[in-house]
């Protein structure tokens, strides 16, 4: 057992001579020099985007909170442009690309298979970014991030965008003929590692999620160049959600990645089952289809048959993909300590997780608040009929700051309390606020998104930047937004002490050289334990059967709480 | 084990625990697709996107008509009040930034309300029942609404469209 990491150190593999790597101290596993090279480029300017985004969200957050509302009218729709894009493409693809580069390099004692093809990526993306943020600033793009037609934006915006979709394509070629090159050299014998199959999923439909980007961004770009005609704004919202919802599940699968390898590096969980993981993967790349149908389902000349059959038969065998790793996680990991002796009752285990590791911690609440808050509100407003009482209002923004912000954005932070000491090689300065971090971002989150969610279902909209002038709006309302607020102050410091974190660490921390990263705390085996002794029990992880039972209560309570308000709205056609 | 490459029979059918939870959790996914055909045959609110093609100057052309036949007063801020016939067709014109004219109708009535919009595109937000329907231009938007409560309704707009899109708001008045 490895002092730092609850997971056993494999053989060591050797370095081949030609593969320009180095062998870490901490894991025993080769680390390419290149990949290393650009996940740091690429992890940095994610934690840039990250912070830029951070600060949009706060001046926001203080705006919608009536009793603030610090912006004036133009800087608010601006800010919101600013915030949409930095955190959901650029913080998000940015990330990506560095876990992509890891998990087709380390995991299989593989080489990037080419320096130039990432710098071209690499180069695309970050032009493209700073040319999108520069023309918002200036004014000159105040159509938010999803620039729905007959909206327009000053020209470059639309060509930033495709610069970042096809940058991040390229990176994503370069992730898939690493693979194909480590298959061929036999740099590994028989198949994937789960994190690099997660990754593998995410990495698939990022190409055709891409793809939607290219197809309707391409015509808006000619557009506004004045070479062609306006394209159709029906058209334009399909495609767009193509883009939009599908780039989602490149998120939901990255995320579970994450899961599974921050659970098996602090408790030394492994899936109960691999077969059930990895179909669950390929589930997300089947049935992830058609999901912008999500977007649609109050929308004129799009029929009930097309809504129905797209947010069911594409959606719920991706929702059950989803309850599926929400299962095997943390089954996985209740499985690891109690097979380490901790056998108490339905929850024993759950006081000596490793606690006081922000990964784990991270990871946790990362799945608690995605599923719980998330997943449930998702499949719940993404409903057909259901969508009436809710579609633009800030229910869904409730919706998404629990998946991609509580869940994936999270999930990410948990990751780089590895990133940074395994791969920068600096151990973390001012541990203790570290630790306390995830717990301040996803509490903040949680507010966050709970206050939107209540606030939505009073009617409040979603981006608009005064809710007073309607008098439609009451004190719970109010109150609703004031606990988004209260929620985004935290959650505002908890990513602000992130980005001092890493960039602290990355400037002042501790080098850690040829020895292994400092120890965040793992989860211990008891004396007298071993690994295995559950092997034949199939109903071991009882804490995780109460759990996921709660968590189906709750999801028909909501379900079908919802149908009832549906019910008491006027009869529609 | 998730990093490292997984022994050479990891290929098993699920048992136990994880069965059964695999089994209640597709069982809950059925339920919910079969929820969607139940209600758009047995409940009252569906969105069903009934809509025809218009060109902007053709609806605005039509919602003035319609207004200018159907005025029944005015507000005091002068505009116009239009009360469709029972039954009959009502033309809700969305532009930056008001939803035109302001709708009587009757409760217990049907009416086949159009909704477009002459430049942006715009969110129909019936307010404080929380109703929302898209709005957009080029599409004539109809929704066959039966009003079942009394009162004034706001429309407010919950699709971004420009500096005043905050200030862009309808009414329905259902006696
Ligand atoms: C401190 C953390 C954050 C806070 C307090 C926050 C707060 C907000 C607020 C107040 C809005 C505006 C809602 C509205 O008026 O419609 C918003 C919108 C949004 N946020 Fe965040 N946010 C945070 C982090 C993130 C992150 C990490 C992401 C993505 C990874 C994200 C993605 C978005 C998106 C996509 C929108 C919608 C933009 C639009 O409507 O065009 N947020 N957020
Ligand atoms: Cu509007």
């Amino acid at each position: 057992m490895s002092s730092t990491l609850a997971i056993p150190l494999p053989a060591p593999m050797p370095v081949r001579p030609e593969v320009g790597a180095r062998k870490c101290a901490t894991t025993g596993l080769n680390v390419c020099l290149t990949a290393e090279k650009f996940i740091k480029l690429t992890a940095v300017s994610a934690v840039v985007f990250l912070l830029l985004g951070g600060i949009a969200a706060i001046l926001l957050a203080l705006t919608r909170w009536q009793a603030v509302h610090l912006l004036p009218v133009d800087w608010f729709y601006r800010i919101l442009t600013f915030h949409g894009l930095n955190m959901l493409i650029f913080w998000i693809l940015f990330f990506e690309v560095a876990v992509l580069y890891f998990t087709c390099t380390t995991p299989l004692n593989a080489r990037l298979f080419s320096a130039k093809v990432a710098w071209a990526g690499f180069i695309q993306m970050i032009v493209g970014a700073v040319m999108v943020d520069y023309i918002i600033l200036a004014g000159k793009a105040d159509v938010l991030m999803t620039s729905y037609l007959p909206l327009v934006a000053h020209p470059l915006f639309y060509l930033g965008i495709i610069l970042v979709a096809t940058g991040t394509l390229t990176g994503v070629f370069n992730f898939f003929a690493t693979l194909y090159v480590a298959k061929r050299d036999r740099t590994y014998e028989g198949s994937l590692p789960l994190v690099t199959y997660g990754a593998t999923a995410a990495a698939i439909i990022a190409v055709v999620t891409l793809l939607h980007g290219a197809i309707v961004m391409i015509p808006t770009f000619t557009y506004a160049m004045g070479w062609t005609a306006q394209p159709d704004p029906m058209w334009y919202r399909m495609i767009w959600w193509g883009l939009g919802h599908q780039s989602q599940q490149v998120n939901v699968a990255a995320m579970v990645a994450i899961w599974y390898l921050i659970g098996n590096l602090t408790t030394g969980a492994k899936p109960l089952n691999e077969t059930v993981c990895r179909a669950a993967f390929v589930l997300y790349i089947l049935f992830i289809n058609l999901a912008s149908a999500h977007h649609l389902l109050v929308d004129p000349a799009v029929g009930s048959a097309w809504k129905i059959w797209n947010t069911s038969y594409a959606m719920y065998l991706a929702v059950l993909a989803s309850m599926i790793h929400g299962f095997t996680v943390p089954a996985s990991v209740e499985f690891a300590m109690r097979e380490k002796g901790y056998t108490k009752g339905l929850f024993g285990w759950v006081t000596h997780l490793p606690w006081r590791n922000p990964a784990f911690s991270g990871a946790l609440l990362s799945l608690l608040i995605f599923g719980f808050i998330g997943g449930i509100t998702g499949v719940t407003l993404g409903t057909q009929q259901i969508n009436i009482i809710a579609h633009n209002t800030l229910r869904i923004t409730g919706h998404f700051h629990a998946t991609v912000v509580g869940g994936t954005s999270l999930a990410f932070m948990a990751l780089t309390y590895y990133v940074i000491p395994l791969i920068f090689r600096r151990n973390f300065i001012w541990r203790s606020a570290a630790r306390a971090q995830p717990w301040m971002f996803g509490g903040g989150i949680l507010l966050v998104s709970l206050g939107m969610s209540f606030a939505g279902s009073m009617g409040v909209p979603r981006r608009i930047y005064d809710i007073d002038h309607s008098g439609a709006f009451g004190p719970a309302a109010h109150l609703m937004l004031g606990v988004m607020g209260i929620g985004a102050i935290l959650a505002a410091a908890g990513l602000f002490l992130f980005c001092i974190l890493c960039v602290g660490t990355l400037l002042f921390g501790e080098k850690t050289g040829n020895r292994a990263m400092a120890d965040w705390g793992v989860a211990q085996a008891l004396a007298g334990s071993r690994e295995g002794s559950l092997a034949d029990d199939h109903w071991a992880v009882k804490g995780t059967i109460a759990l996921t039972a709660v968590f189906l209560a709750s999801f028909a309570v909501y379900y079908f709480a919802n149908w009832k308000a549906l019910a008491d709205v006027w009869p529609v056609r | 084990m998730s990093l490292a490459i997984p022994a050479r029979d990891w290929f098993k059918p699920p048992v136990g625990a994880e069965k059964l939870w695999i089994g209640l959790a597709l069982l809950w996914c059925f339920v919910m697709s079969l929820m969607m055909p139940y209600w758009h045959f047995r409940g009252k609110q569906n969105s069903r996107g009934e809509a025809y093609a218009v060109k902007p100057t053709a609806f605005l052309e039509r919602s003035e008509k319609f207004a200018a036949a159907n005025k029944v007063g005015t507000d005091a801020a002068g505009n116009i009040i239009a009360e469709p016939a029972p039954g009959g067709d009502a033309y809700l014109l969305a532009r930056m930034w008001s939803w035109t004219p302001i709708l009587k109708l009757r409760q217990g009535e049907t009416y086949r309300i159009h909704l477009s919009s002459l430049d942006l595109q715009h969110g129909f937000s019936l307010q404080p029942l929380n109703m929302n329907f898209q709005v957009l231009p080029g599409y004539d938007h109809v929704l066959t609404l039966t009003p079942t409560s009394k009162g004034e309704f706001t429309i407010v707009c919950n699709e971004f469209c420009g500096i005043g899109h905050d200030k862009m708001f309808g009414k329905i008045i259902v006696e």
